[in-house]
């Protein structure tokens, strides 16, 4: 492998991984909120409000059912607003994004299934506000599936990143791309 | 301390309304260990759940600790509720946070100060006796011990009432003992009131002064246990009690049972004797006085409170006129004879 290839490798693996970073924080930062809300808002849950519940559900399903390559696509002039371009690596982040929070969302409150009802109403029994629950019983209680969850969203950022790459959102699956029908300038159609 | 007046509790609406509790009247004086016994789906659960809102009573109103706590929502009632501990059948303890966290909990909560924690935790646990074990995991404690912590931890906020969901019957019998023995202390020694739910009779006999007992949702005894267990006033009662006390006649004498006499049979009787007659030798007087034979089939006393609890199966041997004078004579002796049937000779 030449000098040039290996430098071409690394700086792909290095666009990837600030595709994936980024998109992951973000998504986290506001994919775990997004958990806790569908949680807590379940009918009979700490903070029942079935009508918010619905509606929350309704948007994370749909978020979680439209294919990556599709949703890339179609938000593209909003990528644009957002920032300026809907070509490169700042770019691909917004769809990877907007893709990784309802998966991170959906994964959390699984996490947050998994802990026994008893534990949330010894914690009422205590006198606990709703905040106090999720800061001092849901979140700790769950921290090993929330980590689990978010290992696997890396894990699917890179390979939808790789799809980004593919339609000039750069990284490793831009390269890919490039290696076999090379047209400078001018990022896959689809 | 505790007070219930009228509760009711209902599921649903329209036909497919579900009852929990009907109506229900309690009153539990300070320093006191109340029970409430019952079946499975009776509403003991409910019960208990509405003494700290864990449920809210659709009908009536609960005062606990003189402060009507059915009109009371948001901070007002989680303040309430730092007054009124609760520990649970499977514990509910935090497995992500050590012996120590978990009964710092309630504290952490209240807005303590994490010097003032450390200062109040470390006598909870010696009190129930765990001092030792403040670094450890739940995962790392026996059933027992994990109740202790959850004692430790219920009491951490010093609550006026002490709620206990069935708190034992997740234990083997010796642990429930100590765990039983624990709570006495704690209602002896710091005067918390404690109101107890269970389906054992066990429990209640141990540790409680009154028990309730509940059936579809409504409470249809409510007694010093010392009667309860000496003379029940329902059916369900005595069922419980025969249960307990696992006095029914021997199955193979059950099927030689007939329900009217002849010139042939033998009356089968259980006694239930309490208070002097337990030390009186009435069968032996018995024998002589009214000329019967006297064999006991199954027998049983139990202490219960301070008060010694007599029962007794037995088959009276005699004539019809030997027999009838026998039972009028216990019968003076305030024993409760109740006639099971009639058995033939064997020769």
């Amino acid at each position: 492998m030449s000098g040039a290839m290996i430098n071409l490798i690394w700086q792909a693996t290095l666009d990837t991984l600030y595709m994936v970073g980024v998109s992951g924080l973000i998504a986290t930062l506001l994919g775990v909120p997004l958990g806790v809300l569908l949680y807590v808002t379940r009918p009979r849950q700490i903070l029942a409000m079935p009508v918010t519940h619905q509606a929350l559900s309704i948007v994370t399903n749909v978020g979680r059912s439209i294919p990556f390559i599709i949703l890339m696509v179609a938000i593209i002039p909003f990528t644009r607003m957002l920032v300026g371009t809907s070509i490169g690596i700042n770019a691909a982040s917004v769809p990877l994004t907007i893709a990784a929070i309802p998966f991170v969302a959906r994964l959390v409150e699984g996490a947050l299934n998994e802990i026994s009802p008893g534990l949330i109403e010894s914690a009422q029994a205590m006198g606990a506000t709703p905040w106090q629950i999720v800061r001092k019983v849901l979140i700790p209680e769950a921290r090993g599936g929330i980590i689990t969850g978010l290992t696997i969203t890396l894990v699917t950022l890179v390979s939808y990143s790789a799809m980004a790459g593919a339609v000039g959102g750069g990284g490793l699956g831009r390269r890919r791309g490039r290696r076999r029908a090379w047209r400078p300038g001018h990022p896959l159609r689809l | 301390m505790i007070e219930l007046e009228n509760v009711s509790k209902t599921y649903g609406n329209g036909d497919g309304a579900v009852h929990a509790l009907r109506e229900v009247d309690l009153h539990i004086p300070r320093g006191s260990i109340h029970g409430v016994i019952g079946l499975s789906g009776a509403g003991k659960s409910t019960l208990i759940r509405c003494v700290n809102l864990l449920e809210r009573p659709t009908g009536g109103r609960v005062t606990v600790n003189g402060e009507d706590i059915t009109r009371l929502s948001g901070q007002a009632l989680n303040r309430a509720r730092h007054r009124i501990g609760m520990i649970f059948q499977h514990f509910n303890l935090l497995t992500t946070r050590t012996v120590f966290a978990n009964v710092a909990l309630p504290l952490e909560l209240m807005g303590y100060r994490r010097a003032s924690i450390e200062h109040r935790v470390a006598p909870l646990l010696k009190l129930v006796g765990l001092a030792g074990k403040a670094k450890q995991f739940p995962a790392q404690l026996s059933g027992g011990q994990k109740q202790r912590v959850a004692i430790a931890r219920a009491l951490a906020s010093e609550p006026a009432v002490l709620l206990c969901d069935e708190a034992t019957s997740a234990l083997d019998p010796q642990t429930t003992g100590s765990i039983l023995e624990l709570l006495r202390e704690i209602n002896r020694d710091l005067g918390i009131t404690i109101l107890l739910i269970t389906h054992e009779m066990e429990v209640v006999k141990s540790i409680c002064h009154r028990v309730g007992l509940i059936s579809d949702g409504r409470l249809v005894e409510d007694a010093e246990v010392g009667d309860f267990f000496t003379a029940p006033k329902t059916q369900l009662g005595r069922e419980f009690l025969n249960d307990f006390l696992q006095l029914e006649p021997p199955r193979g004498l059950i099927s030689r049972l007939e329900d009217s006499p002849d010139a042939g049979t033998h009356p089968v009787v259980r006694l239930t004797f309490s208070g002097d007659a337990v030390s009186t030798p009435l069968i032996s007087r018995l024998a002589r006085e009214c000329g019967v034979d006297v064999s006991i089939l199954q027998a049983k006393v139990e202490s219960i409170q301070q008060r010694t609890l007599g029962l007794m199966i037995a088959e009276l041997m005699g004539t019809s006129e030997q027999t009838g004078q026998a039972m009028r004579y216990l019968e003076s002796h305030e024993l409760k004879v109740e006639v099971l049937g009639h058995v033939r000779r064997d020769d």
